[in-house]
């Protein structure tokens, strides 16, 4: 049973930065109907950014605490993310948004291979190997061991998400956006700037794919310029579970899906008898989303914008 | 008739002119060229060697290292201006990276057979050092790797194939056993990455240790580019075994037993060679304390030459030494000595003298048996303590 919990509490962590990821993706489907594949590729360059802003400030001797230095890194991360994917939208989507579905899809696809070469030609083929910047403390809760790192990512994702949730639903700005989700040309008549509102989307997205990058870089202290895509395709993944446009859905298709492969990992050798070993861990997320999409093609939670499936 | 002897004898007169032709010419091309020099330097023989090792990627730290160790032997031997042939022997180093990846491996090696290359030192991993055999036998090209320890690379039957390390049957072998009796572990966890080497290494520790009355509880796999492995080692909690094997690089041995120790598991993390450097205690932090880990061979700052060597290199790099820099550097150095015998740069000449090679380098004495493997089988065990890799003993060997 301890076994057992502890995977758990490894596919929650893995879940909330999941959960993150997703919002992205579910966030701009959710308004104009576009899969952003180079959102993945968002998450990487936050963290890559947020190496090199950590590594700068406390490499420089500087003197200053290192939970500045991190924050001071986040801060910078979720600017340069956000400036970007503002830009993305303006270049790669904006001019096509009146093309058929597949165009932007195909520029998204392009755009992805374009910033993974930037960051190549910017921080190198290497791994950066993040250090481990606060000791970890560690806990035990019923057998499992649970790392203060852990709850930190834990409890930042939910915070960020419910500071998204209050933007969403509470704010004039949220209601903007879900009117243009709903539809952009009456929105537009209503004296809504969809324009606007659809390049929030983006930058909101942007700013938690930085948040994500962060915590996936301290987690695995490691950062590179490709860790985006497999990444983005999970997060893609977990938006589907959900129901995309469904910000809901996105933050619990991310957390289950987190947990089913954790535990697909712990228990696949059990369950084939030794065939298949736990290195098919990344098969889960895939093996889910064909599932999802076989039988239940809007997702657990339903897409909540229905008529652009 | 006549018209047909007619063309013959002019065919012969042609066929003669132009054999006159081709003969004469190399002879006075090269005559002028020495007395055109300065009289004090003889001629200079440009000799390229091909390196290979992925200098970027995940184990970059460890390409480079080796890179540099063939690096300084290539300056070494540069500096010694050694005769061959009448000639001064001036050896460039051509090096290539494989990114580790088996595909890439093959291609860098028909790179370099193409650049006419005498020899290759490389390549890094077993799985690339494998595939890329076939093309360099192809080429009558001598091959020396400096840190593949599959056994297989030498079992191909190819000539050109030989390393400067123990194999796996060897070193798995050892660290099974040094497992099951001297750490006295009745249980133990085996991991493996999925590469010829990573698999190969696990393979045999699983049989020595099992031979040497430990009971394998767990055998799990990951990939040599994962970064998560809190499932499987989770798994591995679940059968708390004594001691947690994993064939694999230090890349990912660093922040799977970082992992381990998160989860709470106190089981003695163990690896072989691809795990035994100080890149692998950067990233396993604290959990690295206590960690065990062989290196084939004589501990190298134990050997004459090895001290010295570890000192030219900090200061000729700027780092520490990784692992396999000074079998690098012996590799270009066995090349040399096998020119210098055979008194030739030509890979069909010398070849045959690399075989029977009898050197000793830095890493020890080097002679090869006639598959291409060391003859010293000596393992070196390590552990991790206080942040520094201690010898805890060595194995074998003569």
């Amino acid at each position: 049973m301890d076994i057992f919990l502890q995977q758990i509490v490894n596919g929650v962590t893995l879940g909330s930065i999941y959960a993150l990821v997703a919002l992205g993706y579910t966030m701009v489907y959710g308004i104009i109907g576009l899969i952003n594949f180079a959102h993945g590729e968002v998450v990487m360059i936050g963290a890559l950014t947020a190496f090199s802003v950590i590594m700068g400030i406390l490499g420089a001797g500087t003197g200053l605490p290192v939970g500045l230095g991190v924050a001071i890194g986040l801060i910078a991360a979720v600017a340069v993310c956000s400036v970007l994917a503002f830009g993305i939208e303006k270049v790669a989507y904006r001019p096509l948004r009146r093309a058929s579905r597949l165009a932007p899809l195909i520029t998204a696809i392009g755009m992805s291979i374009v910033l993974q070469n930037i960051a190549m030609m910017i921080w190198g083929r290497n791994y950066l190997r993040f250090p481990e910047l606060f000791g970890t403390e560690r806990y035990v809760v019923g057998g499992a061991s649970i790392t203060s790192l852990q709850i930190a990512i834990v409890l930042l994702a939910a915070g960020v998400m419910a500071l998204l949730l209050v933007m969403v639903h509470k704010t004039r700005l949220g209601t903007a956006m879900r009117a243009t989700a709903q539809n952009p040309e009456v929105a537009g008549l209503m004296g809504i700037n969809i324009n606007t509102a659809i390049s929030i989307a983006f930058v909101v997205g942007a700013a938690l794919a930085a948040v994500a990058g962060l915590m996936v870089m301290t987690y695995y202290q490691v950062a590179y310029y490709h860790m985006g895509f497999i990444l983005g395709l999970k997060a893609f993944t977990a938006a589907v579970l959900g129901g995309i446009g469904n910000l809901a859905g996105a933050m619990l298709g991310g957390l289950l899906l987190g947990v089913i492969e954790a535990l697909g990992a712990g228990y696949i050798g059990d369950l084939t008898f030794g065939v298949l070993g736990s290195h098919y861990q990344d098969v889960f997320a895939f093996f889910v989303l064909i599932t999802v999409l076989i039988f239940r093609p809007s997702g657990l939670l339903g897409e909540r914008v229905g008529d652009r499936a | 008739m006549y018209a047909h002897l007619k063309s013959i004898s002019l065919a012969t007169v042609l066929a003669l002119a132009l054999f006159g032709c081709g003969k004469e010419e190399p002879k006075p091309a090269p005559a002028p060229a020495p007395k055109a020099a300065a009289p004090a330097a003889p001629a200079e023989m440009l000799v390229k060697i091909g390196n290979v090792a992925p200098t970027t990627g995940p184990i970059a730290h460890l390409g480079k290292d080796n890179e540099n160790g063939a690096k300084m032997a290539v300056d070494d031997v540069n500096a010694m201006k050694v005769m061959i042939d009448g000639k001064v022997l001036k050896l460039e180093l051509v090096p290539e990276d494989d990114q580790a990846d088996p595909k890439q491996g093959t291609i860098v090696a028909q790179k370099l057979v193409d650049a006419k290359v005498a020899a290759v030192v490389g390549h890094l991993n077993s799985g690339t050092t494998i595939p890329a055999s076939k093309i360099y036998s192809d080429a009558g090209i001598p091959q020396i790797s400096p840190s593949a320890t599959n056994p297989k690379y030498t079992e191909q039957g190819f000539k050109t194939a030989f390393r400067v390390v123990a194999n796996d049957i060897q070193q798995g072998g050892t660290v099974g056993q040094y497992i099951a009796k001297d750490m006295g572990a009745k249980t133990v966890a085996i991991i493996d990455d999925r590469t010829a080497y990573g698999q190969g290494v696990a393979d045999e520790v699983e049989k020595a240790a099992k031979a040497a009355g430990a009971q394998v509880v767990a055998r799990e796999f990951t990939t040599d580019k994962a970064t998560d492995f809190k499932a499987i080692l989770t798994k591995i909690k679940g059968k708390n075994p004594d001691a947690i094997f994993y064939g694999g690089m230090d890349a990912t041995g660093g922040p799977m037993a970082k992992q381990a120790k998160d989860l709470g598991i106190g089981s003695k993390f163990v690896m072989a060679d691809g795990g035994c450097s100080p890149e692998f205690i950067k990233l396993a932090g604290d959990a690295a304390e206590g960690f065990i880990c062989s290196i084939p061979g004589a501990p190298v700052d134990k050997l004459a030459k090895g001290e010295d060597f570890k000192n030219r290199y900090k200061e000729k790099f700027g780092t520490d030494v990784q692992i396999y820099s000074p079998n690098a550097y012996d590799a270009v150095m066995v090349v040399v000595e096998a020119m210098k015998k055979a008194n030739s740069a030509d890979p069909a000449k010398f070849l045959p003298e690399i075989a029977k090679t009898s050197y000793d380098g830095v890493t020890g004495k080097i002679t090869f048996d006639e598959k291409g493997d060391l003859n010293s089988g000596a393992i070196t065990m390590y552990e991790a303590k206080g942040g520094k890799l201690e010898v805890v003993t060595t194995v074998g060997g003569k």
